[in-house]
């Protein structure tokens, strides 16, 4: 499940740019590893990260994992929902489980990204490498 | 099975004792005590007959496992059995009866006990001194970290504030760096399990604090760069901490200190037969190399000569840059004793052997079981070893839902989903105790569940089916826990 009109990081990450703000979650494939999401631990609105920085954190019942910025930029809003119903992030990962949105600090950071094809093709080849 | 707790035990008015009736003038509390600190309420406690009590709790501690009711190959924590003569010379009066503010002649004996104990813990991890106040590996971790801070500090290099740490760290690592106040930088783990040295190289710099590392590391593999990995480190400034953790894969073999570690601890309740777990408490000594003494806590133990030609011991509270005391007293006393005393009984052969066994019951298990599941890292292993259940994805069955099912074959599962480069992990330590017979039945058990899991995968996602509870709603149970009766 990798929506065509998304873009990917290699930490698993997927943005959606709409209108200068960028929204970001975890994709189908990292909810999967992770298993049952237990708590998420969001960002401040206003907090400004660099690319590759982690913004917050999610425990499942196996691990906690941090969440890595896929681009530069400030927090404009964050998924409260999360804080009570985590839940949300294995239900609808792409949907009711996003994260935050944030303004882009460069708007060229996105064109880095992988298209919804190219990581299909990365996750291939992570499966490939652990045979 | 029903287990009521003690409050649903309850009967109003039932006591285990009754107080004499007094010979004094009976006051009502309320007529004593402010009304701020008089309850509203009596106390919700449970009103129970000394026999209730008795056999309520008799029979929950019929339901632990532990080392010493079977085997328990949960990797990373060298679940050794802990032989009893240790628990006989901690039970000792005379150790047993000491005061920690006792004068220091009169403790004489406690003082070369500890004394000796970190002369031979020097001699085993390559050190030059250790501290024995840390309680246990984290706060061991916590204390060599300090010290590694302190060093950097005292030197005016505030800029070294990055901890690297590789992706098959135990969680305790970065945790600790970030506890100092040091900001962490995962590195990966190269295809053979070990640290991968260019990335080494690009991560470290002026703002390198260190490196800590675990080796034998947390997938059960030495790492053979360990020598070019401390040099790397060495070079851009920075200093190398050894997580002691998998110590019970090297001893008499291999050292830290000859690796090029400046820092170690060493977790005397796992290697050192003492109890762990919630049968503790820990105690992980931190050992340096000379030009770090300066900053370990104090104080230390040191033996001297009194002016009258005689040998005593002393603490020693002088230490210019000591990060100061970490723990009340001295460290956890009694765990001491049963780790010298289990150095004592195995001596310095016997360590190695404990050594040479550890890491062949568990390339034993491993040659075993590579052919059930799947071995992504297929190298001759120390002292444990991880397997990835993905091979049986198709099925249904998960690592979780194995670890569950071993539970009905009696034994007390690996560690599972860790370390955390490894899909479906399970980690598996069988360590030196365990007798030829007990490996072969576990080997059978893992064998029979991916038969199972082949053939009737229910039996495997619905276990466990024998034990006195069954499978725990952990998801629920973390997402909102009920944590007061």
């Amino acid at each position: 499940m990798i929506p065509k009109n998304l873009k990917y990081s290699k930490e698993h990450e997927w943005v959606k740019e709409e209108n200068g703000i960028v929204r970001v979650g975890i994709t189908d494939y990292a909810q999967e590893a992770l298993g049952d999401v237990v708590f998420v631990e969001l960002p401040e609105v206003g907090d400004s990260f660099a690319a590759g920085e982690a913004f917050g954190s999610v425990e499942s019942v196996k691990a906690v994992s941090d969440c890595y910025m896929p681009v530069s930029g400030t927090v404009k809003t964050v998924n409260e929902a999360l804080l009570e119903s985590p839940e949300l992030v294995n239900e609808d990962p792409y949907g009711k489980g996003w994260m935050i949105e944030i303004e882009p600090d460069n708007k060229e950071e996105l064109e880095e990204l992988m298209s919804a094809a190219e990581y299909e093709e990365y996750l291939a080849t992570l499966e490939e490498g652990d045979e | 099975m029903t287990s009521p707790l003690i409050i649903e035990l309850s009967l109003p008015g039932r006591s285990g004792a009754k107080l004499p009736v007094p010979d004094v003038p009976v006051k009502d509390v309320a007529s004593l005590l402010p009304a701020g600190m008089v309850r509203e309420e009596p106390p919700n406690l449970p009103e129970v007959s000394e026999v209730d009590v008795v056999r309520h709790y008799t029979r929950l501690s019929s339901l632990n496992y532990g080392v010493d009711t079977g085997f328990y190959p949960l990797g990373s924590c060298t679940m050794k059995y802990n032989p009893k003569i240790n628990e006989d010379m901690a039970a000792l009066p005379g150790f047993t009866g000491l005061h920690p503010y006792q004068p220091e002649h009169l403790a004489q004996g406690a003082l070369a006990l500890m004394y000796r104990l970190e002369r031979y813990l020097c001699e085993i991890a390559g050190m030059d001194r250790f501290t024995l106040q840390p309680a246990a590996g984290a706060h061991g971790e916590l204390t060599g970290m300090m010290i590694i801070k302190a060093y950097h500090e005292h030197r005016g290099e505030t800029q070294r504030t990055k901890v690297i740490i590789p992706d098959s760290a135990h969680g305790t690592n970065p945790a600790t760096a970030t506890m100092v106040g040091c900001e962490t930088v995962t590195i990966p783990s190269n295809e053979r399990g070990g640290v991968d040295l260019d990335a080494l190289r690009r991560a470290v710099g002026e703002d390198t604090a260190g490196l800590m590392l675990t080796n034998p590391n947390t997938l059960g593999l030495f790492d053979e760069n360990i020598i070019e990995v401390c040099r790397i480190v060495h070079e851009a400034g920075g200093l190398v901490y050894c997580d002691g953790a998998n110590m019970n894969a090297i001893m008499g073999m291999a050292r830290p200190g000859d690796m090029g570690f400046d820092v170690v601890h060493l977790n005397l309740h796992k290697t050192f037969g003492t109890p762990h777990g919630g049968g503790g408490p820990g105690s992980g000594p931190v050992g340096v190399k000379e030009f770090l003494v300066p900053y370990l806590p104090r104080p230390l133990v040191d033996r001297i000569m009194d002016p009258t030609g005689e040998e005593k011991y002393v603490l020693n509270y002088e230490g210019k840059h000591s990060i100061g005391r970490v723990k009340s007293f001295y460290g956890n006393f009694g765990v001491m004793v049963k780790a010298y005393a289990y150095i004592r009984t195995l001596g310095a052969r016997g360590l190695k052997e404990a050594s040479e066994i550890a890491v062949l019951n568990a390339n034993y298990q491993k040659e075993k079981l590579k052919h059930t599941y799947k071995l992504p890292y297929d190298r001759t292993c120390m002292h444990e070893f991880v397997l990835s259940a993905k091979n049986l994805k198709e099925t249904g069955v998960r690592t979780l839902d194995i670890a569950k099912r071993l539970l009905d074959y009696g034994f007390h599962p690996g560690t599972i989903y860790f370390p955390l480069i490894v899909e479906e992990a399970m980690m598996i330590e069988p360590t030196e105790t365990e007798s030829k017979e007990t490996l072969d039945r576990f080997i059978e058990a893992l064998e029979k569940i991916a038969q199972e899991a082949a053939e009737n995968p229910e039996l495997v996602t619905g276990a466990p089916h024998t034990t006195p509870v069954k499978r725990l709603d952990d998801v629920t149970a973390a997402r909102k826990p009920v944590l007061r009766w």
